[in-house]
């Protein structure tokens, strides 16, 4: 990709080199077949391809069929983020692509376990944070406490900037999971 | 992840039941297939006794697993039906990479079975073991590691399937050597229940189909752009495309890998397009106002620089690879579906339509072609490479008229793109080049496949010095198999290409691109049992030529040309269609490319 801009784009075309439009996140959920090398297949594609991966989940989700979930959030232009889609359907072993993320008809998930170090105030500070968050303390020292919380990226992100400042030390995220609202299956 | 699952073929009524090895040989032969290409090693000693018993395949022992790929793509490519590979674990296999790639990048089919280590000494570091799956898992199309043996006529068939069906790739199957040795009840091809939902589409959406034909029927400036997408479609999607072509009067300009799809001797034919292309044929792209691409991906050799690839232009964009729509440039209706299906949906979309008038088109394009774009300066005392080619192209037109097919492979450098500008394909099916990755190398033992499955045909690999001893040691095959192959040198000492490239974009810096010691090509057929030819000069040329078509054995002929010829005429990298290089223009070369395209490969 070259960041220099065309001096007139002229025509119907328009070119992803010369794309204007701005990056944004996307969260793609990818049902495979469940066998051995399709998690390379996909984490290959991407790096091959030049893709950023910012997360990545997978698991068995269906054991009678066979098929496991990924669910890639990834960020990029439009006509990248149309190419990505197109590149993973193409995968032999890849049964369904859904792009998910920002459509109000999927929920997205993450869990977190965010370590936080400190006494006195910044502790009593900590703790009424995370009870806002909903965050459960799951171990907690003298000096320190670990949280774990659940949410969509951004809330999980807000509680890190919070807790920064209180002693944040350490932090373990899940990557996004995702799923349709309402009765329907995909 | 969890462990490989096995899901268990279909119960079969004879309980009768076949080794592994057994089992690959049965299900080639189930599969239509009569010939492999292959190299014996340990790994794959099982199967080899398989096919010892089996007179209905044929084995071709290649010199170098790189062989048995490129052989497998001629042959592919030069009938439509599937290439097979058979090769060993470990070295076998990294050989058969590049093959392997290249079919990926040129979308031909191919199924290659590996040999591997024993299932319990996978991961052990065992001699000849290598990860091929994980070798190949970005050079394939689709691979599988077959642990179990009752997966593996399941695998076989299902690669057949993958490798010729949606866009063709090469498919690979790791077998491990005690898989091959356990047996297991046979499945056929008709029993078999796929592993996967691999179901791609073939016919176009009849809404963008019509909405495609409108705008065709509205274009006044219309050029059909065509691709190895129309080759790989099979025969009927060229006839398609003579047909839709005739019916609109549309200009047609094919890229590399789409030469013969529509006849060089039609009326609408404007040449090949893209860097090394026709003049005519890329002002036409520049400047028209509806482009079709058929099967063709808008490579950067074609495209030009992009932000001034056909300006004005609605673009329709058929293919059967969603991810080819939209990946470079932009497209106005997009058609995912089979070349030739949509073609045939397109045709009776236009119905009984009359041509909209173009004559101020082809007047302008006319104008282009007067311009004589493949021009060269002609000599009594060298052999010009264009006039060799000129001159192969025209004594094997006794050939053909006899009724003996003419099929033509290239290695790659400046005489592949002479071969595509001065030999003219009237057929699909007959021009064999390694258009996407550019392997040197490809073209001698591509012929070999070519020959295999076109025993009374002249095959001609059309070679420079430099890439034809890149797997020269497969002319030691064609002995081998009496395969009557001729490999026409174009022997200008340099890796002329490179030359070229140092000439125009490096200040004539010729870095490590001449080779000072070749062979002497004449004694080196002889040294291989074939006959070696030579011509030093163009009156001699005739004679020599003709002597090579009526030499019933594998011919090595070393053509002597001029060393320093550029090919032209040629796109420099980062300008656009508009912007050719011509053969007179040549004095001034190196000024006419700018630093930024020098950057640009
Ligand atoms: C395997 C491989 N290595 C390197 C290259 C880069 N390359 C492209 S053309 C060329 C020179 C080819 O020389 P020759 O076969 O003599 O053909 P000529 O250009 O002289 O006609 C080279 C080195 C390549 N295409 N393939
Ligand atoms: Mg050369």
């Amino acid at each position: 990709m070259t960041d220099t801009l065309p001096a007139d784009p002229a025509g119907s075309a328009y070119f992803l080199d010369f794309e204007t439009g701005e990056e944004r996140r996307a969260t793609f959920a990818v049902i495979v077949d469940n066998e051995p090398g399709v998690l390379h297949r996909v984490v290959g594609l991407f790096s091959a391809r030049g893709y950023n991966i910012e997360s990545l989940t997978v698991a068995e989700t269906d054991h009678a069929v066979h098929t496991s979930r990924i669910t890639i959030v990834t960020r990029g232009r439009e006509g990248v983020l149309a190419q990505i889609k197109a590149q993973l359907g193409k995968i032999v072993q890849v049964r369904q692509v859904f792009e998910v993320g920002g459509d109000p008809r999927w929920v997205e998930r993450e869990l977190a376990l965010v370590k936080v170090r400190g006494t006195g105030e910044h502790r009593v500070e900590a703790l009424r944070i995370a009870e806002i968050f909903r965050a459960r303390v799951i171990d907690t020292g003298t000096d320190s406490f670990v949280f774990e919380l659940t949410g969509a990226p951004d809330k999980i992100n807000k509680f890190e900037t919070l807790m920064r400042p209180l002693g944040l030390v350490e932090v373990s995220r899940t990557g996004v999971l995702s799923i349709a609202r309402g009765a329907e299956r995909v | 992840m969890t462990a490989h699952q096995t899901i268990s073929p279909a119960p079969v009524t004879a309980a009768e039941k076949l080794t592994g090895a057994e089992i690959v040989v049965r299900a080639l032969v189930d599969q239509g297939v009569d010939t492999l290409f292959g190299y014996p090693g340990g790994a794959v000693l099982p199967i080899y006794d398989a096919l010892f018993h089996e007179p209905r395949l044929k084995h071709v022992l290649v010199r170098h697993e790189q062989g048995a790929g490129h052989a497998a793509e001629g042959y592919a490519r030069s009938t439509g039906r599937p290439g097979v590979v058979l090769v060993t674990s470990g070295p076998g296999a990294t050989n058969a990479v590049t093959p392997i790639v290249d079919a990926l990048m040129d979308s031909i089919p191919l199924v290659v079975i590996t040999g591997q280590v024993p299932t319990h000494l996978i991961g052990s570091d065992a001699f000849q073991e290598c990860d091929t799956v994980g070798i190949t898992r970005s050079a394939t199309k689709h691979n599988v590691l077959v642990k179990d043996v009752r997966d593996l006529a399941r695998a076989i068939h299902e690669a057949f399937h993958i490798a010729t069906s949606g866009r063709p790739g090469p498919v690979l199957i790791d077998i491990p050597k005690d898989v091959q040795f356990a047996s297991c009840p046979y499945t056929p091809p008709g029993e078999v229940r796929f592993a996967h939902a691999y179901a791609p589409r073939r016919l176009g959406d009849p809404a963008r189909v019509r909405e495609a034909v409108e705008l065709i029927a509205s274009a006044r400036r219309p050029i059909l752009y065509v691709g190895g997408g129309v080759i790989n479609a099979g025969p009927t999607a060229s006839e398609a495309l003579r047909a839709f072509a005739g019916a609109t009067g549309a200009p047609v300009t094919a890229t590399l890998m789409g030469l013969g799809a529509y006849p060089a001797s039609g009326p609408q034919w404007l040449g090949m397009l893209g860097m090394h292309g026709a003049y005519e044929a890329n002002h036409a792209m520049h400047d028209c106002d509806v482009m079709v691409c058929v099967g063709a991906r808008f490579d950067d050799r074609v495209t030009g620089k992009l932000d001034a690839f056909s300006p004005g232009s609605k673009k329709i964009h058929i293919d059967i690879d969603p991810s080819s729509i939209g990946k470079i440039v932009h497209c106005d209706v997009a058609i995912v579906g089979d070349a030739g299906e949509v073609l045939a949906q397109m045709l009776d979309a236009w119905a009984g339509r009359q041509p909209a008038d173009l004559s101020p088109w082809w007047a302008q394009i006319d104008g282009w072609r007067a311009r004589n774009g493949f021009a060269y300066a002609p000599s009594d005392t060298v052999i010009k490479p264009q006039y060799a080619v000129e001159r192969l192209y025209a004594l094997t037109r006794g050939a053909e008229a006899g009724g003996r097919e003419v099929y033509i492979s290239t290695e790659v450098g400046q005489h592949q793109m002479w071969a595509a500008q001065f030999f003219h394909f009237h057929q699909p099916n007959r021009w064999m080049t390694s258009g996407g990755l550019g392997t040197m190398g490809y073209g001698l033992p591509a012929a070999v496949g070519i020959q295999v499955a076109h025993p009374d045909a002249l095959v001609i690999d059309i070679a420079g010095e430099a890439s034809v001893q890149m797997t020269m040691q497969e002319i030691s095959t064609a002995v081998q198999y009496e395969l009557p192959i001729k490999v026409f040198i174009l022997n200008n000492e340099w890796m002329g290409m490179v030359r070229q490239w140092q000439q125009l974009l490096h200040g004539e810096r010729y870095s490590h691109s001449y080779a000072s010691a070749l062979p002497d090509f004449v004694k080196l057929a002889e040294a291989y049992g074939a006959v070696g030819l030579r011509a030093e000069t163009p009156a001699e040329l005739d004679a020599k030529i003709m002597q090579m078509i009526d030499t019933p054995r594998p011919v090595i002929f070393d053509c002597r040309v001029a060393k320093d010829e550029n090919c032209l005429p040629m796109i420099p990298s980062g300008k656009a269609h508009n912007d050719m290089i011509l053969a007179d223009m040549a004095a001034e070369l190196g000024s006419l490319i700018e630093d930024d395209g020098k950057r640009l490969v």
